[in-house]
């Protein structure tokens, strides 16, 4: 059939093109993400720093105390695990990295007979752990991309009644740490029970102000009671942001090479096409003189 | 003679400035206001209204649900989860989540939440109000 394959190729560069639009409009939409993302990091960090610093002028100031946050537990049997990873797909190895890194924790957590409960947040992570037949203790969803104080405010609810219930002993926040624009990686992090606020106030380095003499109202353990539940919730948070920024810088390098990769195979489907075309032209050809020489030996 | 004054929320810094006095409400504490030179302090907040005056006289409000103020040096901090500044109290949305807190409180008179939405939303109709 001339020309079926010709017609055949050009249906599929079409369709290529198109696809090679909606990953080239996603790039660019993740670009601005990441952007804002970060901005919001940045905008979290005062807050956050300015939290530290209160911690450390409390532990300056000697209030180390019996704090239910701060409770550790030796040899901890339920410990939870807060996984926080996407929505949707679409951004290359995201997701995935993160969910492996926490199945390996788990599993290596109940090999050493422990029991286990998962907090997600993102689709992508309850699904995967309901379809392998994990139990699901909480799942949150839909603000992944884009998390608000109020967003981390629900989850650390959640984390920290089942602590201070006493149903879990310790508490792993797994996330993606945003490290710059070209390197996310998962990290797990214990999240509950705090360090102490020595440690806290070691690891803070903001300016640590060593004007003993504080005074506190209502007291230095009121003080610390607000203040921890606060702290909590601002770490959260900053996990939530670092994790949305790493989002949408995946899928900003996956649509980029999705785009790259349509280019690549516009360019040998349209030779493909061109070489169609020219075999059809060429068989008219070939049909053309040799019936022209047909007519020249009859003439003869 | 003024001071520094932040005031820090987890999504932005609502102000950032020079100020001569700034006033607040610790838990346990009642009013207190802070002037250059005050003593090294750490405060809890109430949920209560924050007053900010510029060093040119000017008074800013805020209203804050909880939080904490540290004077350090010849600087004030405070630090907010959820703050806003008077004028951008949207008292549509105060208004429902009092009536919702209202509600709440019918059924269950004891629900600690319910107590502080109502607090925390009659002071943003107050503040918005004045």
């Amino acid at each position: 059939m001339p020309g079926g394959a010709e017609r055949v190729l050009r249906r599929r560069i079409g369709s290529v093109k198109n696809t090679k639009k909606i990953t080239r409009a996603m790039e660019l939409i993740a670009a601005t993400r990441v952007t804002r993302a970060r901005q919001r990091a940045n905008a979290a960090r005062p807050y956050a720093e300015q939290l530290t610093s209160v911690i450390e002028n409390l532990a300056a100031g000697g209030a180390d105390i019996d704090h239910p946050l701060l409770r550790q537990v030796e040899n901890p049997h339920t410990v939870a695990f807060v996984v926080c990873a996407g929505d949707r797909g679409l951004a290359g190895p995201y997701n995935s990295a993160v969910i492996r890194s926490a199945e390996r924790e788990i599993q290596a957590h109940r090999a050493d007979g422990g029991d286990y409960k998962i907090i997600s947040v993102g689709r992508k992570v309850k699904d995967y752990f309901t379809f392998r037949g994990f139990e699901i203790e909480r799942s949150f969803t839909g603000f992944t991309d884009n998390p608000t104080y109020e967003d981390a405010r629900r989850v650390a609810r959640v984390v920290r009644d089942l602590f201070d219930n006493g149903r879990v002993d310790q508490v792993e926040l797994i996330y993606t740490e945003f490290v710059s624009l070209g390197t996310q990686r998962p990290v797990v992090r214990r999240f509950l029970p705090l360090e102490s606020t020595e440690t806290i106030s070691e690891a803070g380095g903001g300016e640590a102000s060593a004007l003993a003499g504080f005074s506190f109202e209502p007291s230095p353990e009121g003080v610390l009671e607000d203040l921890l539940p606060q702290y909590v919730e601002a770490r959260l948070f900053a996990a939530l942001l670092e994790a949305a920024a790493s989002e949408h810088a995946n899928r900003q390098r996956a649509m980029k090479a999705a785009t790259e990769n349509a280019e690549e195979l516009i360019t040998k489907l349209a030779r493909d096409m061109n070489r169609a075309r020219q075999a059809s032209i060429t068989t008219e050809i070939m049909e053309i003189v040799s019936g022209a020489e047909a007519l020249e030996e009859d003439a003869a | 003679m003024s001071f520094t004054i932040e005031f820090v929320s987890p999504e932005s810094v609502l102000y950032s400035g020079e100020g001569t006095m700034v006033t607040a409400r610790t838990r346990g504490g009642g009013d207190i206001a802070f002037l250059t030179g005050h003593e090294p302090f750490i405060g809890s907040l109430q949920t209560s209204e924050i007053k900010v005056t510029e060093a040119e006289g000017t008074v800013k409000r805020f209203a804050v649900r909880g939080g904490f103020v540290s004077v350090a040096g010849n600087k004030v901090t405070v630090l907010s989860d959820l703050a806003v500044p008077a004028e951008d109290i949207d008292v549509k949305s105060a208004n429902d989540d009092l009536a919702d807190a209202v509600s709440r409180l019918s059924t269950d008179d004891l629900d600690a939440f319910a107590m502080a939405d109502k607090k925390w939303a009659e002071l943003r109709i107050e503040l918005a109000a004045s």
